[in-house]
């Protein structure tokens, strides 16, 4: 059963066709990359699948995507059910100004979730699953603004995963950190994937091969390849994709 | 461990693994050739796909490890020493291979032991386990002494065969009917001095894994 899917999708921003008729699956705790160069689609892409674009104006959708078999664009779908399955950690870490605590908590609190043991102990086991812990837990009530860049984003890490998500979209989460931090991230995202099914867009090639079982290659709107990430790094089938990922254009 | 060491370290076992394999075909191709034993042959030549197995598994992972993890330094080392190690245990396997063939296929159900005795072939054989065995410990341990240690063996192994010519032409002259399994055995010895020269090869490949020397076409560095 694959848990993502998008089947035959364009999307447009006002006249301008952003992608181009894109089917995908993502199986159930794989972590799949889309890489290509900028302005190719990647970020829209992931943004389909927690309906993000919806904040954006003038946007329409064609096609279908389906999380978890269900087609999340048809009417009655409720996004903010959505948006709890489906995580989100974005480029640049964006913790609220709160304290740590607070941060992990706040999921909880706004889908109406106050039981005081329910809270400490999803907060807890978010920031060991995000491997955040054993460097805030005497420090709990400090403000996020307190820790270093790799860990805020290691704390919206564990804020995504407050709520259970059974999917976690990670936007460039460690374009921004230096390269201990990314490979924290890095790590984590390898053991996160025993529980979830992640998608990263990334613009990093050797990250792609590093974290991702799946790669999808895009290229002004559209699918180029996707495959095995070992076959995609090893033995592109399309030449643009051979290009690309030996740096020849892009 | 990273993803990257667990990856290598897997790689590791798997070496290990065929190493052990072609471990076991020398020693029974001396066991196959010492007491004509064709069993032992053909527990050698059925070993051999195996080994090719490997050798292809192996040669896959090194290449998915350096497309997907970009090692540098002593991983990229590693990953370029274990392709080449590959390659002479598979060669190392084929010698043994070929001396289990002449066993299998010779008509004869023993071979004249003054034959073996002046050819030297258990002392050869003997000398080849060991660099080879020796070999496997020194990567094991990132030894880059006992991996130099190896040299010397090898030596040992040339100087006996550098008379291989003499001894098995005076073996002709005195038993002129066993002209045919006096060459072959000359064959095999030709084949063990293979087997000394790649057990070399993979000594100078640890040698730059551990200390990044290329020792290759540099006999004065292997002092």
């Amino acid at each position: 059963m694959s848990k993502i899917e998008t089947k035959d999708v364009n999307l447009y921003y006002g006249d301008f066709q952003a992608l181009k008729n894109i089917s995908m699956q993502m199986e159930e705790h794989t972590v799949t990359a889309l890489i290509g160069p900028s302005g190719c689609g990647k970020s829209t892409y992931l943004r389909l699948f927690n309906r993000m674009n919806d904040l954006i104006d003038n946007v329409k959708i064609e096609g279908e995507v389906f999380v978890e078999d269900e087609n999340i664009y048809q009417k009655g779908v409720n996004v903010d059910e959505l948006r709890m399955k489906v995580g989100m950690v974005f480029q640049k870490p964006n913790p609220f100004p709160k304290s740590i605590f607070e941060n992990v908590a706040y999921g909880l609190r706004v889908n109406g979730i106050n039981d005081k043991h329910i809270v400490e102990e999803t907060v807890v086991r978010s920031l060991k699953q995000a491997a955040l812990w054993e460097e805030v837990d005497d420090k709990l009530h400090k403000s996020a603004f307190e820790l270093s860049g790799g860990q805020q984003q290691r704390l919206c890490i564990a804020r995504a995963l407050a709520i259970s998500p059974s999917i976690v979209l990670m936007d460039e989460p460690a374009s921004a950190l230096d390269p201990i931090s990314t490979a924290k991230i890095e790590e984590l995202i390898h053991e996160l994937k025993k529980e979830y099914t992640i998608v990263i867009v990334t613009h990093n090639m050797q990250q792609a091969g590093r974290v991702s079982d799946f790669t999808g290659f895009f290229y002004i709107g559209e699918l180029i390849e996707f495959g095995r990430t070992v076959d995609i790094f090893t033995s592109p089938v399309k030449k643009q994709t051979e290009n690309y990922i030996t740096g020849r254009f892009g | 461990m990273t993803h990257l060491e667990t990856e290598l370290s897997n790689l590791r076992l798997e070496l290990n693994e065929m190493w052990a394999l072609v471990i076991s075909q020398v020693k029974e191709s001396q066991a196959a050739l010492l007491n004509f034993d064709k069993e032992a042959a053909a527990e050698v030549l059925f070993k051999e796909k195996m080994v090719d197995v490997f050798e292809l598994k192996l040669y896959r992972d090194c290449e998915n490890i350096i497309a997907l993890y970009n090692p540098v330094a002593s991983d990229l080392r590693l990953t370029l020493a274990i392709i080449k190690i590959v390659l002479n245990l598979e060669r190392i396997g084929d010698f043994a291979k070929g001396i289990a063939k002449f066993v299998d296929k010779s008509p004869r159900d023993k071979i004249n032991p003054e034959l073996l005795k002046v050819s030297h072939a258990e002392e050869l054989l003997t000398s080849a386990l060991a660099m080879l065995t020796d070999a496997k410990t020194a990567l094991d341990n990132e030894n880059s002494r006992m991996a130099i240690s190896i040299f010397a063996k090898d030596s040992l192994i040339d100087e006996i065969t550098r008379g291989a010519n003499k001894f098995i032409g005076d073996y002709i002259i005195q038993y002129p009917t066993e002209v045919d399994e006096a060459l072959n055995i000359h064959n095999i010895i030709r084949k063990i001095e293979r087997m000394g020269d790649h057990c070399n090869n993979i000594a100078e490949e640890i040698v730059f894994y551990v200390e990044a020397k290329v020792l290759k076409h540099n006999k004065a560095a292997r002092k």
